[in-house]
């Protein structure tokens, strides 16, 4: 059972890390870093779900049988470009907070909201 | 390994070195979706993870000017709480896993229901070998449709945050400085003419060559920015902008998802459903090879000028004096 489920309690793990960097860290760019890592860790438990025991890459060969599910794989190679492209959406509002602001820590901002 | 680098994530405090671990923590990932049989995979998070993602985090930190986060006193309650709640989920979520079927199990759900059909027939109906390309853009072409629309609206959001400057007379700001700080670096610069043409070669080759080794649309469009990029970083944007000014990016941005959209209602006119290649072609498996060879197209386009945008917009930030900005954020 250990050895079986194993993929699932490191990605638990992984997701769990991420997790508590986005609602614990202060800074705004420790908080996206987190939320790569959640997102990493969402992307290996859908590859580790695709994975056939003895199989080999969904590239059609002849005198090969077993092949790992394509599926799961398109969702997340899809899914990495958006990941990327959201990143720097992010990163961009950042950089319009710290301009508005002068900082990027989170309680920093909310003491200057609230001083308003 | 893995979990050690997104450990050490959480107590470093030097934000340059966070971003630096990311990147190997991305390439450690990558060589493991190999691990796992999925090269397509891997090609994307290697170039993406440890190549674009660093280089716009980099970006960020240089125009915010602040390399380390402080360190906060919190209160027991501030700390305790977080932990907590990452506890209960985390074994919650361990509780859950009981129920699922083990690690590369063949009888697990997920591999009976459509991965069948997308291994045995997809030879004979789409009539290319590697079937993540062929489920990526003909069986699952929707999606995929769906995702190059959040690519290039993600695009337009930071055009939208960082592209447009005006000084203080109202006019678009346009005046980049030079940021190439490696104009000595004879190294740099021979190196780089050497390595530049042949990514530029590898991307194109990804492209083409995607349907029958890993490869694709979204690799190549990357892979094929991460040259400009490099370009870019050495060189000066001013010299990209003499071979791609923001116009044509912006242009190629807009002319990538219409190709997709295109060879949508093309399929229409001709008789088939919406993004049913088959009807391109009076041979179905003709019309697929044509439809599919249009839409990676279309996809490698909207991809490498968004991450293009994306950079020169970060990258046009920093270059402008801190005084212009100023001026420039009045009048906006």
């Amino acid at each position: 059972m250990i050895v079986g489920l194993f993929n699932y309690w490191i990605v638990i793990l992984m997701m769990m890390l991420g997790f508590y960097v986005v609602i614990a860290a202060n800074n705004l760019i420790k908080k996206v870093i987190g939320l790569n890592i959640f997102q990493t860790s969402v992307f290996i438990l859908y590859i580790s779900i695709g994975k056939i025991s003895g199989g080999t890459a969904p590239i059609l060969t002849e005198g090969v049988e077993i092949y790992a599910n394509p599926l799961p794989q398109v969702l997340i190679l899809t899914a990495i470009v958006v990941g990327v492209a959201t990143t720097a959406l992010g990163l961009a509002l950042i950089v319009r907070i710290k301009e508005a602001y002068d900082t990027i820590e989170e309680d920093e901002i909310y003491l200057q909201d609230r001083t308003l | 390994m893995l979990l050690a680098t997104a450990m050490a994530s959480i107590f470093l405090r030097d934000l340059f070195a966070l971003v630096m671990l990311f990147g190997i923590f991305s390439l450690l990932t990558a060589s493991f979706f190999l691990n796992l049989d999925a090269p397509d995979v891997a090609m994307t998070e290697a170039a993406i993870g440890a190549g674009i993602s660093p280089i716009l985090m980099l970006g960020t930190l240089a125009l915010i000017r602040n390399t380390s986060a402080p360190r906060v006193k919190k209160t027991i309650r501030a700390t305790m709480a977080p932990i907590l709640a990452v506890t209960i989920t985390g074994a919650a979520l361990i509780y859950a896993t009981l129920d699922m079927p083990y690690l590369s199990d063949p009888l697990a759900p997920a591999h009976n229901h459509v991965a069948p059909r997308y291994i045995q027939q997809s030879l004979q109906e789409i009539g290319i070998p590697n079937a993540v390309t062929s489920v990526l853009a003909s069986y699952r072409g929707y999606d995929t449709l769906g995702e190059v629309f959040v690519i290039f609206t993600a695009g337009i959001g930071v055009l939208a945050l960082l592209g447009f400057m005006y000084d203080a007379s109202g006019r678009r700001y346009s005046q980049f400085a030079d940021t190439a700080s490696l104009n000595n670096h004879t190294i740099l610069h021979v190196i780089s003419k050497i390595t530049i043409p042949l990514i530029l070669l590898f991307a194109l080759y990804v492209q083409f060559h995607g349907e029958y080794s890993p490869g694709g649309g979204f690799q190549a469009g990357v892979i094929f920015a991460v040259a400009f990029i490099l370009y870019a970083m050495i060189y000066g944007l001013e010299a990209v902008y003499k071979v791609v000014s923001m116009r044509v990016i912006r242009l190629t941005m807009v002319v990538g998802v219409l190709l997709y959209v295109g060879t949508g209602v093309a399929s229409l006119i001709l008789g088939g459903n919406y993004l049913d290649y088959g009807a391109l072609a009076h041979d179905p498996v003709h019309g697929q090879h044509l439809g599919i060879i249009l839409i990676e197209l279309g996809v490698a386009l909207c991809v490498a000028s968004v991450m293009l945008s994306v950079f020169f917009n970060f990258a046009g930030r920093a270059a402008v004096p801190p005084d212009a900005m100023e001026e420039g954020d009045k009048s906006t």
